[in-house]
């Protein structure tokens, strides 16, 4: 087990494309850090850097203290999870699983104890015989898990493990590697495009963009205080809503005005933060879990807005709702029981306390 | 009972032709109807040759009488026939392995090449495989020629002594080998290099995670992979190298002192050129069991692995 340090480190391939654009990071030891970006912002290249799939182009990849940037991926002390398990097809489960220890010439009965004690772990003992075309997709993920325990490395890499599994499996799926981390609390790096899954898993999520990172955080500090506009909308589903505006400043109260006439009243807390922004264009984001029916709360600040629904969809235990204003499109969450309809005028509230300015020029969060 | 008249009676005469036509509609029906010119000229060009070869075997030499396996034992009793065995089974699997280790070593070397140089180099290493054998034959025989062997007169000027190429049994048994193998490495590469390309890379990339050297990589990964093709390319190649008749015929025409014939051109000489084709087809059926044994086990470990792997 160990810590991971990138510094500066730069992807760029023939051509000049830049994939990776110098990112830092520190990832500590035990810890499970999830990349997390729509495809092409770098993710995986970065994950297969650190696995040394694919070369540096500049800066430094360090584990444990070491600096990899030449060492093939075998001398790496690491582990990876591939996207499609890559399995090796003419080798049974139990093959699959002790092929890393067998290379690297384990006495047989520290390989059986290891490959046991992972099949315990993952629920496939009665699978070890099998090869892996008669496993479901969930079972080979487990197998493809297994492979990676077994080998106890400096750290685990996976690289969107997920993602061929059905929703239902996914979900499950998820919990069972959280699990694995919190039984055997190697360092973690996982990479995937998914947020829900980036939120649940990690300890600390990295959100990237074109190459660069966006954000390092908790999942609750990215969820409650985005940096950029790009981390507001990427984190929570469904994504949060932005709204084009005027701060105005009128007798020392600050004042969005939204399109449609329509303006709500910035709280009292955050006009210190907003007054530079006074007379400007700025984006207003609002999360719809923020944007609700009109109701009593005991969250302080609503604001009155009165939207037309274009689409309801009931979800069983809320309701969306969509709304189109002057081109910015909107979602608010529902009480089911609300009668929503769709055409028919609906009073919400939007809980100033958790609203979001964002200047349009930097696209940072004010 | 009962149920034979029931159908008679509820299969009236109108209903004859709507069953005809349904049957006509049917898959397996239409599907016979299209492969029909395709059995009928395996049939007429595979299956009744044959069929009449066995026929042939069993008669003596004028045709006139059956006489039962007698052709086979006396072949069997013939020196120069079960030199004609050794040779073809030397032949057949010196070249075989050969063409396969070559095939394989140019295979990995045109994988490594980028894409764009590599459709060049397997265009022209293919050149061997697309020109008729009879003829790059008759180049090569014009190479080991004893009086301007060209091989020879570079032998000559490494101060390395001139070589009898088809003059000695076994040098004209190598030069055989030597043709074939230039002939058909290509074949070997070109199936070979298709295989390569189809194991993913992310078994690769798994791999050398997994601590695996390059050799390693090959060992476990490659080779494991590629069984099924190189198993499948190997047995076509075996057929063809055993019935092989042309290079042997334009190079040595079996000689020196028939120490070359392979079962084809033994079969040809006996059959055709000394007029014993009973005989003569007796020679060509030796091949048959050989061949339908190995294709036996090659083609059985192929379905095994393909109904537990892919």
């Amino acid at each position: 087990m160990a810590q991971v340090s990138l510094r500066k480190v730069v992807k760029a391939y023939e051509g000049g494309v830049q994939a990776v654009k110098g990112i830092d990071l520190e990832i500590a030891d035990h810890e499970f850090v999830v990349l997390v970006g729509p495809s092409g912002c770098g993710k995986s290249t970065t994950l297969r850097m650190i696995a040394g799939l694919e070369e540096i182009t500049g800066g430094d990849i360090a584990i444990g203290g070491t600096v990899v940037n030449d060492i093939p991926p075998r001398d790496r002390d690491i582990a990876m999870v591939f996207q499609n398990y890559a399995l090796y097809p003419h080798m049974s489960v139990y093959d699959n699983m002790a092929f890393g220890l067998t290379l690297r010439k384990f006495p047989k009965a520290e390989i059986d104890k290891r490959v046991k004690e992972a099949a315990r772990i993952l629920d496939i003992t009665p699978l070890l015989e099998r090869k892996p075309k008669a496993l479901s997709g969930g079972q080979r993920q487990r197998v493809a898990m297994g492979r990676a325990i077994v080998r106890d490395p400096k750290v685990f890499l996976f690289d969107e493990p997920l993602s061929n599994l059905d929703a239902k499996l996914r979900v499950q799926m998820r919990t069972e590697i959280k699990k694995v981390h919190q039984t055997v609390k190697t360092t973690t790096i996982y990479v995937t495009h998914d947020q829900v899954e980036a939120m649940t898993l990690a300890d600390r999520v990295v959100v990237m963009n074109h190459g660069v990172i966006e954000q390092v955080g908790p999942p609750q500090v990215l969820y409650h205080t985005p940096a950029t506009r790009f981390v507001a909308g990427f984190i929570g589903s469904p994504a949060m809503n932005f709204i084009p505006a005027r701060l105005e400043e009128a007798s020392g109260a600050l004042r969005l005005h939204l399109p449609g006439g329509m303006s709500v009243d910035i709280p009292e807390a955050r006009t210190a933060r907003y007054r530079s922004y006074a007379g400007k264009d700025v984006v207003f984001g609002i999360r719809p879990e923020h944007l609700t029916d009109d109701k009593p709360t005991d969250k302080t600040n609503p604001a009155p807005m009165i939207l037309t629904p274009e689409v309801i969809e009931p979800m069983g235990m809320e309701t969306l709702a969509h709304f189109k204003l002057e081109g910015a499109e909107l979602t608010a969450r529902l009480d089911p029981a609300t009668p929503a309809e769709v055409g028919q005028p609906l009073r919400l509230i939007a809980h100033m306390d958790q609203m979001h300015l964002i200047d349009p020029t930097t696209d940072k969060v004010i | 009972m009962a149920d034979g008249s029931m159908v008679m009676q509820g299969a009236p005469a109108p209903m004859a032709g709507s069953s005809l036509r349904r049957f006509a509609r049917r898959r397996s029906t239409v599907a016979f109807l299209m492969t029909l010119p395709l059995i009928l000229v395996i049939g007429g060009l595979v299956a009744w040759p044959a069929g009449y070869a066995i026929y042939l075997s069993m008669l003596n030499r004028r045709m006139t009488q059956f006489i039962g396996l007698t052709n086979f034992e006396i072949l069997l009793e013939s020196d120069s026939f079960r030199m004609v065995i050794f040779q073809s089974v030397f032949f057949a699997v010196t070249a075989v392995i050969l063409k396969a280790l070559i095939g394989f070593w140019l295979a990995h070397m045109l994988h490594h090449i980028p894409t764009q140089g590599q459709r060049k180099w397997r265009g022209m290493l293919l050149v061997p495989w697309v020109i008729p054998p009879a003829l790059s034959t008759l180049g090569w025989w014009w190479m080991f020629d004893p009086s301007y062997s060209s091989i020879n007169w570079l032998l000559n000027v490494f101060a390395v002594p001139s070589v009898p190429w088809l003059g000695e049994p076994w040098w004209a048994r190598i030069s055989v080998i030597i043709v074939n193998v230039w002939y058909g490495a290509p074949f070997f590469m070109i199936m070979y290099l298709a295989a390569l390309k189809s194991v993913p890379e992310a078994l690769y990339e798994a791999a050398a995670i997994d601590g695996a050297t390059s050799w390693q990589r090959l060992r476990y990964i490659t080779l494991p992979m590629m069984r099924n093709i190189i198993s499948i390319t190997v047995l076509f190649s075996l057929i063809v190298t055993f019935a092989n008749y042309d290079i042997v015929r334009v190079l040595t025409n079996g000689g020196p002192r028939d120490l070359t014939h392979v079962f084809a051109s033994y079969a040809f000489q006996v059959g055709i050129l000394a007029g014993n084709i009973p005989r003569g087809a007796a020679v060509s059926l030796f091949m048959f069991p050989i061949l339908g044994v190995i294709a036996f086990f090659v083609l059985r470990g192929i379905n095994k692995r393909n109904r537990e792997e892919a």
